[in-house]
């Protein structure tokens, strides 16, 4: 092979590995995006099964561990509560009364399945979303 | 009064930055104007040292007046963590920031080696202007001298996770890899504005990339194996956005540190090696903007404050637009490069350098989608580790199956069919390991090929050392005795990196992981091994008092005991979590303790989990870490030699 039609050969092969690459990103992209929604969202924006983080305040006195060993507590954005039952380790800052972060799906009518629960490690963490939507409803007490 | 000294030293250290840049450039075509260079940079960060010596004496002494210190420390804790929170906050790491980026400008400064005079000084005046940004940044938006009155009595205390030796050293490890790449960056700029990129060039440059690489390899991996028992999480990956910020420039610098081998060597892709150098520092400023400004929602962004954001983002802008712009005023001038092969070991380089670019790409994309995305009024998402692994594994999957060849070929016209010969012995492994692992693992196929490439990488690299001990004379062990050290850190990063993919994929498909509730005396069989709660009672440590549970392990080999605490400290409302690990040949049993479970009669929720070969991971990035050290020490000694 000529030199000339090496070169056009790397090329020509970047080029595809290049497509195959941003194919790969946008479609795991599109599949494994996941929409923040509050409690009160849940209902109009999520659709049942659809993979989504519920973000909100736990509830004071909810959170209890069933026979099966998955522990169940109540989300709230201060307008609506949704019962979130996890079957994993609830992590070391999960605080009743403080933000929570749960991903998972929802059957409506029946419980938020979560399949990651998160609380960040600093202790005056509140997850951006929860702030987010603690102040568009007006529940907001921090700075800003 | 020492906060005092310290502020005017790095206001002094500022000066002298901005000097240091204004003669570096100025300096070109004059000798003693160069001399004055150098002082002047010596001076800079001798000043900075100062500087942070100050703030270094103002934690130790628990001056509370001084803010920063009110804010990250306490009376109670050890002296080494009062040290330590001289740089595990904000303020204080910004200061490091700039003494880091002060002291390497000072020793790129002395230590002028083979360059042109020139590309030197104007590297040097670079450099002062990218140390004079941080100090800007530091004295101005995130001063770690400003006093507090009136001053508490006591501190807030450092963030008790905060508290560990491994995440003591993170952060000035990866420190000295991002600051490290601000020496290629000036590099780069000084051979945009001279017009030249030489291998004089790129021998200057390397040195400095294999350090900047193997600090953020180190660093990473130190931040990752306290994530790991610190966390109580037991994993040691989460592709958290704070983690990409480091991933990122590493990956741009992996590549740097191959692309500059082949501009050192072959004169070749020298303005590709420009461009990367830029991209490296600019994605190291970027990780800083999104660690610093808390735009994105991360399980570790801390310093949530957009004045500062905003400010980083205006330094990012200019090193950027300062870069990029010369790139594409100056990089068609440079020289072009010699030709080579479509097979060859500049071409093996060149798919490195694209993989790699591309990971980074892809990376980055993931990681600002959220942005991007919240920014066009889209709402609120985010964007996991199902993304990452979708994307990043298959492309590093490629990358490392075109590894091996790489240095099985030779400069301008590689041979592949003789490299294919060679590595016959690899390949019947890497495809026994496939088979096996297909059959043990019931035809779970990504952990089986994730095992393969492992496999086939470890031995790819035993390969290259035994074909370039072949080549020598006398007894085998002589041969191998008498290999070049850059034959010895090639392959030993690149045995590494097998190493790692090996304890990555196994841990990641094979770990076993269970939670319950069990009371003392209660017992529970678990990955072959029978676990039982003995008692939990309460200990008091220096600062702090904790919960501990005693277990007893038993094994076919035996019992054993293993303990997990639950710690609180004064100073915090939240407990932390030690957890107990045991580790074996196969992997570490992994124990933590949460708290009393509500209802039941005095059961502790405990987390069990069983991560196998975990260490192979760390061990992995060490051995990695350990190649560029090597390679470092190597590439040095060349220089010395005349050229």
């Amino acid at each position: 092979m000529r030199r000339r039609d090496q070169r056009l050969m790397m090329i020509g092969v970047a080029g595809a590995v290049l497509v195959l690459a941003a194919t790969l990103t946008f479609a795991g992209l599109r599949d494994s995006v996941v929409y923040f929604v509050a409690p009160s969202e849940l209902a109009e924006k999520a659709q049942a099964g659809q993979r989504v983080r519920l973000g909100g305040l736990v509830v004071d006195g909810t959170l209890r561990r069933a026979d099966d060993g998955s522990n169940h507590f109540n989300v709230t954005d201060g307008a609506v509560e949704v019962e979130v039952r996890y079957d994993g380790l609830l992590p070391d800052l999960f605080r009743e009364g403080q933000g929570v972060v749960a991903e998972g799906r929802w059957t409506p009518g029946v419980a938020f399945e979560a399949e990651r629960v998160l609380a960040r490690h600093d202790e005056t963490y509140m997850p951006r979303e929860v702030t987010e939507a603690l102040k568009q409803r007006g529940e907001w007490k921090g700075a800003q | 009064m020492i906060a005092e000294i310290g502020a005017f030293c790095a206001a002094l250290a500022l000066a002298l930055s901005f000097a240091q840049g204004w003669l570096g450039l100025a300096a070109s075509r004059r000798d003693s104007r160069a001399e004055a260079t150098t002082a002047v940079a010596q001076a800079a960060a001798f000043m900075c040292a100062i500087a942070f010596v100050c703030l270094i004496a103002a934690f130790v002494r628990s001056d509370f007046s001084v803010a920063a210190v009110a804010a990250n420390s306490h009376i109670d804790k050890p002296l080494v963590y009062r040290i330590a929170g001289a740089w595990g906050n904000h303020e204080g790491s910004m200061l490091l920031w700039s003494l880091v980026s002060a002291l390497f400008g000072a020793i790129f400064a002395t230590t002028r080696g083979a360059q042109h005079l020139s590309l030197w000084s104007r590297a040097v005046g670079v450099q002062g202007l990218v140390t004079a940004g941080a100090l800007i940044y530091t004295l101005f938006l995130s001063n770690p001298f400003a006093r507090l009155d009136p001053a508490p009595m006591q501190g807030a205390g450092l963030n008790p996770l905060l508290q560990d030796p491994a995440l003591a050293a993170h952060p000035p490890m990866l420190y000295l890899g991002y600051v490290g790449l601000s020496i290629p960056f000036s590099l780069a700029l000084a051979a945009l504005l001279e017009g030249r990129a030489d291998q004089a060039w790129a021998k200057a440059l390397r040195p400095w990339t294999l350090l900047a690489w193997t600090c953020l390899t180190l660093g990473i991996a130190l931040g990752s194996y306290w994530a790991y028992y610190e966390l109580g999480w037991g994993g040691w990956w989460f592709w958290d956005p704070v983690e990409n910020a480091s991933f990122m420039p590493w990956l741009i610098a992996c590549a740097l540190v191959h692309s500059a081998i082949v501009t050192e060597r072959r004169g070749s892709m020298a303005s590709w090696t420009i461009l990367l150098a830029i991209l490296g520092f600019g994605l190291a400023l970027l990780g800083t903007f999104l660690v610093r400004s808390g735009v994105l929602t991360s399980v570790h962004a801390f310093a949530i404050d957009p004045r500062r954001g905003i400010a980083v983002l205006v330094l990012l802008a200019i090193a950027l637009g300062a870069g990029f712009g010369l790139y594409a005023w100056r990089a068609p001038k440079l020289a072009q490069p010699s030709g080579f092969a479509a097979i060859s070991r500049e071409s093996a380089l060149v798919w490195n350098n694209f993989g790699l670019a591309i990971a980074a790409g892809v990376v980055l994309i993931g990681t600002l989608y959220p942005l991007i995305v919240e920014a066009a009024g889209g709402g609120l998402i985010s964007v996991g580790p199902p993304f990452f692994n979708a994307t990043v594994a298959p492309l590093l999957a490629a990358l490392f199956i075109l590894l091996p060849f790489g240095p099985m070929m030779t400069w301008r016209i590689g041979d592949w069919k003789g490299a294919l010969t060679r590595l016959a012995p690899a390949v019947a492994l890497a495809l026994l390991t496939l088979i096996v692992a297909l059959v043990t693992t019931q035809w779970r196929a990504v952990p089986a090929i994730g095992l393969a490439i492992g496999v086939w990488l470890i031995a790819g690299g035993l390969t290259y050392v035994w074909t370039r001990a072949a080549r020598g004379e006398g007894a085998a062990l002589a041969k191998i005795a008498a290999l070049p050290l850059l034959v010895w850190s090639m392959s030993v990063a690149h045995i590494g990196a097998g190493v790692l993919t090996i304890g990555a994929v196994a841990e990641t498909a094979f770990r076993a992981e269970r939670a319950l509730a069990l009371a003392p005396g209660q017992g529970v069989d678990f990955a072959g091994q029978r676990i039982t709660l003995l008692e939990v009672g309460g200990i008091d440590g220096p600062n702090y008092s904790a919960t501990r549970a005693n277990f007893r392990v038993d094994r076919a080999d035996g019992a054993r005991s293993l303990s997990a605490e639950r710690r609180f400290y004064p100073t915090s409302p939240t407990p932390t979590t030690e957890v107990g690990i045991l580790s074996g040949l196969d992997g570490d049993l992994y124990i933590a303790i949460g708290d009393p479970v509500r209802g039941q009669d005095n059961a502790w929720a405990v987390r069990l989990y069983h991560n196998p070969v975990v260490h192979l991971i760390f061990l992995g990035a060490l051995m990695m870490g350990l190649g560029g050290l090597l390679s470092l020490v190597a590439v040095s000694r060349s220089k010395r030699r005349p050229a």
